[in-house]
């Protein structure tokens, strides 16, 4: 068997439109789903540091929750049950799948900051309040921005974790990569290269990022790295 | 200018402090010694409310500063302290170490907090370092750096929490010779410490403490010289 002639690379082709479409869906869902849990999960981490129970608990409480039960059945419960009952209608796959991407990631990306925000040695925060500093002008001028550059590695974990998990919106119809494979394999009855194709696009996609959080964490470590910055400046 | 009275501190359910009454004039120097585990540090970072305060008052010019209607952040503003690990902030050069809280709190503009910062920094003799970064420099360095950042909020009292404990000897007195100098300068200062030399020769009083109370205090000479608690000549046969 002729290996050239098993695949039939022109059904890609065919539908080559539909594929970038679809990949520009799955950039937007982990874009606006991933800016969206940062922020949210930066509240989320803030509050399970807190001391004050009324807001630990309930920080603690989602995030447990939301890593503790599959993104699959948070997306149909979000599609099919929730957004319907608070709007009354069903408002479209892509407020389903950003709003699941955002409230999913946000508990993961909670527990990073809250690593990294424990992670900071206590007596940065005892020099910060002894100077007379609150809380929140230690935590933005003293506590984050070392915590940051430590969490940068595992922020760009959760990025790639959810470019791939995006692939679930196909359950809601979300008409992103993965769905329009599931459309090219059903309309032709081949799964070979579709599906070889889906894999190879979230390939490049994960590669493309790695190699992007690769050069700010450099960025970062130069800025970090007092020898380069100011050097010889001495008065 | 601080005033303690009846200080009790809990950890869960052990008793670090079991009451506690002092007071300490303006420019004293009170040096707290005693064994590991006696309170004395807990009882330092009860002049500033880093720990709560369980039962009792802590007044700091008159203000009862563990009242809850009371804003500690100004309290503390007013009250430096110096810690056993120096606790810089590693990723601000030493300058911006210690211009950071006059420019947060006092609203000093970046210029004026630079001058201050440079004054200080030539008072303890670093101003060459005020590029560097904190782990570029000894553990007296920082030590040194730790002390003018917390002058540059020109604080009336200063707690010393074991300030040479964490350093090589050969940089413990670089650090007492800056607290000296601004023990003659008159400053009001708390030091806990296990420097016995430092303790007998600039302290106004010094403070015994043992098993979370005040066993023995008094003029140096008298409880290094004359010891008339049990526990403090065992202690100072021990150390001294």
């Amino acid at each position: 068997m002729d290996f050239l002639d098993f695949f039939r690379w022109d059904i890609i082709w065919n539908y080559r439109e539909m594929y970038l479409q679809g990949i520009l869906a799955t950039i937007i869902l982990t874009l606006s789903g991933y800016v969206g849990g940062v922020i949210f999960g930066l509240f989320l981490g803030l509050g399970q540091v807190s001391k004050n129970k009324l807001i630990y608990l309930p920080c603690k409480i989602y995030v447990d929750i939301f890593r503790g039960t599959p993104m699959l059945v948070q997306l149909l419960l979000i599609h099919l049950a929730l957004i319907p009952t608070i709007f009354g209608s069903s408002q479209g796959w892509w407020v389903s799948g950003i709003l699941g991407l955002i409230l999913n990631s946000a508990a993961y990306n909670a527990e990073i900051f809250r690593a990294g925000i424990q992670s900071i040695d206590k007596g940065q925060m005892e020099a910060a309040r002894s100077l007379g500093l609150t809380n929140g002008q230690a935590m933005r001028k003293v506590i984050l921005p070392q915590a940051f550059r430590r969490m940068i590695p595992p922020l760009g974990n959760e990025f790639i974790a959810l470019l791939k998990d995006s692939s679930l919106v196909t359950i809601i119809a979300g008409a992103e990569i993965l769905y329009v494979s599931k459309v090219v394999a059903g309309t032709y009855q081949r799964f070979w290269e579709p599906y070889l194709f889906a894999a190879f696009l979230y390939l490049v996609l994960t590669y493309a990022v790695t190699k992007l959080i690769a050069f700010i964490e450099k960025r970062v470590s130069i800025e970090y790295n007092p020898r380069k910055k100011r050097e010889g400046r001495v008065e | 200018m601080i005033k303690v009275e009846n200080l009790h501190k809990y950890f869960d359910k052990l008793e670090v402090l079991k009451g506690i009454d002092y007071e300490i004039q303006q420019s004293e120097v009170v040096c707290v010694i005693g064994p590991s585990g006696s309170g004395k540090s807990t009882f330092l970072r009860c002049l500033n409310m880093l720990e709560e305060v369980t039962d009792g008052a802590v007044y700091i010019d008159g203000v009862k500063i563990n009242d809850p209607k009371t804003n500690i952040n100004e309290i503390r503003a007013e009250v430096g302290m110096v810690f056993q690990q120096f606790n810089l902030f590693p990723h601000m050069s030493v300058l911006d170490n210690i211009t950071m809280a006059p420019m947060q709190i006092r609203k000093l503009n970046k210029k004026d907090a630079e001058a201050l910062a440079l004054e200080l920094l030539d008072k303890v003799g670093l101003r060459t370092k005020a590029y560097s970064y904190p782990q570029q420099l000894s553990g007296g360095q920082q030590q040194r750096v730790a002390i003018a950042r917390a002058l540059a909020m020109k604080p009336k009292i200063m707690l010393f929490d074991e300030p040479t404990s964490a350093l090589d000897p050969e940089m413990v007195n670089e650090v007492l010779d800056v607290m000296k100098q601004l023990a003659k300068e008159g400053m009001t200062m708390v030091v806990v410490t296990h420097e016995m030399g430092f303790a007998r020769e600039m302290g106004d009083r010094v403070l015994f403490m043992d098993g979370g109370y005040i066993v023995e205090e008094g003029h140096p000479d008298q409880v290094f010289g004359n010891p008339q608690n049990e526990r403090t000549k065992a202690f100072l046969g021990k150390v001294l």
